[in-house]
């Protein structure tokens, strides 16, 4: 709490544009130079390359510091445009909106408000309560775990643009729609008595403008909390994919996770329902999964599958829906998902 | 600045904290936070958890924590920073 510590954290505040001019300049460099050095670490590695080891840990040094860097790049950009939205601004926008409409701005809202998993009750219910229709609520909820800055990082830096676009179009698809058919079944008998008979004190968070000082505070306060906290996570996934990289045999998937598996897919997203993992921790094994043999469709269903579905949550839920509601929320999304998988197989090679 | 705080003043004039949320790890930061700078700045504070759902959202809070100072929301969503903390104790 020196004075010194003081000035370093205040000068981004008071020199916004200089400080984001010079961190571009470094993240370029250091990207820049990623690639040299971590083939001059495997390199000075006692291991042949050619060796299972050899190629695991090529795999580790590789997507390490590629994986760590887009994703510190991505969070701070999205930690700026978080800024933008608050959840009370995305539930004003929300309320009182049709269907249809209201479920595509839901899922596009959904991922540009911030929100940490804890908070997805109290959320729920205050859109609920503001009169925001229980399809469209549902669209935000399901879109905003799967579609999100971490895995649009990861999905970057492992497969490109292409399959980045592909996957986040794909996710708010499948968010629109469950949320429309969810609307469609007319279920807000299924709320549980306590959330239809609660009043809100009136109190509402007063709703501030932030200057561009507050909205670098918020890009580098997101970076330190969400990269601080899925840092492990990738660090597991990617050692994991790294073994899978090194030691399971070329195409050893292929029989069983390839296309030609027409059960494959609805078992990948049976599988992911009780795995409990976001976005980081499943690519790098998503991406190892692929470089074995797995097809596409199959690995980003399992993928989604879970993210977007797990025990936890429906646990978390269950305090606010009935068995009913849970069920139909669980039934529809596996289902999009599953199409998804689907299509994906059958389209791509 | 500090030199003008007069900690007798608002040691007199407790301050009743509540931390809205459900238990998750940036609740507990945000209260050990509001401890820690009510501590440094010599201020009196009494700090309630508030964990029941149904309380939290009829606080009005959607996204946790949410910060209760003297009956007034000033806080909802992420953890705090020290110089709001520090400008919530400060204030009247």
């Amino acid at each position: 709490m020196t004075s010194l510590t003081a000035g370093v954290r205040r000068w981004p505040r008071q020199q916004p544009v200089l400080f984001l001019a010079l961190a571009t300049f470094a993240w370029s460099l250091a990207y820049r130079a990623l690639i040299p050095l971590s083939e001059a670490i495997v390199a000075a590695l006692p291991v042949e390359r050619a060796t299972p080891l050899g190629s695991a840990l090529q795999f580790f040094f590789y997507d390490t510091p590629k994986v760590l860097l887009l994703l510190t790049g991505v969070v701070f950009v999205m930690g700026i445009v978080n800024s933008h939205f608050t959840a009370e601004r995305t539930r004003a926008l929300l309320a009182g909106r049709s269907e249809g409409v209201g479920n595509l701005m839901a899922a596009g809202l959904g991922t540009v408000t911030p929100f940490c998993s804890c908070s997805a009750v109290p959320l729920f219910i205050g859109f609920v309560q503001a009169g925001v229709p229980l399809g469209v609520t549902f669209s935000f909820l399901i879109a905003a775990p799967m579609v999100n800055e971490v895995a649009l990082a990861l999905l970057l830096a492992m497969f490109g643009w292409k399959i980045a676009l592909l996957y986040m179009g794909l996710g708010l698809t499948v968010a629109i729609v469950a949320g429309w058919i969810i609307g469609r079944l007319q279920m807000d008998d299924q709320l549980e008595r306590w959330v239809r008979d609660l009043r809100t004190g009136g109190s509402t968070f007063p709703d501030e403008s932030p200057t561009w000082a507050d909205r670098i505070r918020a890009g580098l306060d997101a970076v330190g909390t969400i990269v601080g906290r899925v840092w492990p996570y990738i660090l597991a996934g990617i050692a994991i994919g790294a073994a899978i990289h090194g030691y399971v045999p070329q195409d050893f998937l292929a029989s069983f996770m390839g296309r030609e598996a027409w059960w494959a897919v609805p078992l990948a997203v049976v599988l992911g329902v009780p795995m409990y993992s976001n976005a980081a921790g499943i690519l790098p094994v998503v991406e190892a999964l692929l470089s074995k043999g797995a097809a596409l469709g199959t690995a980003l269903a399992f993928m989604m599958s879970v993210v977007a579905l797990s025990l936890p949550e429906v646990v978390i839920l269950r305090k606010v829906l009935r068995p009913r509601l849970i069920a139909a929320f669980i039934g529809v999304v596996a289902a999009g998902i599953l199409i998804v998988g689907y299509v994906f197989n059958a389209v791509l090679d | 600045m500090d030199s003008l705080f007069d900690p007798l003043r608002d040691g007199v004039a407790m301050k009743e904290i509540k931390v809205l949320g459900t238990g998750c790890a940036n609740c507990r930061t945000t209260a050990r936070l509001l401890d820690e700078v009510a501590r440094e700045r010599a201020v009196e504070i009494r700090v309630e958890k508030v964990e029941r759902i149904e309380d939290i959202v009829a606080a009005g809070v959607m996204r946790t924590p949410g910060v209760i100072v003297d009956g007034k929301l000033v806080h909802s969503g992420g953890i705090p920073a020290r110089e709001a903390i520090a400008a919530w104790l400060r204030a009247a």
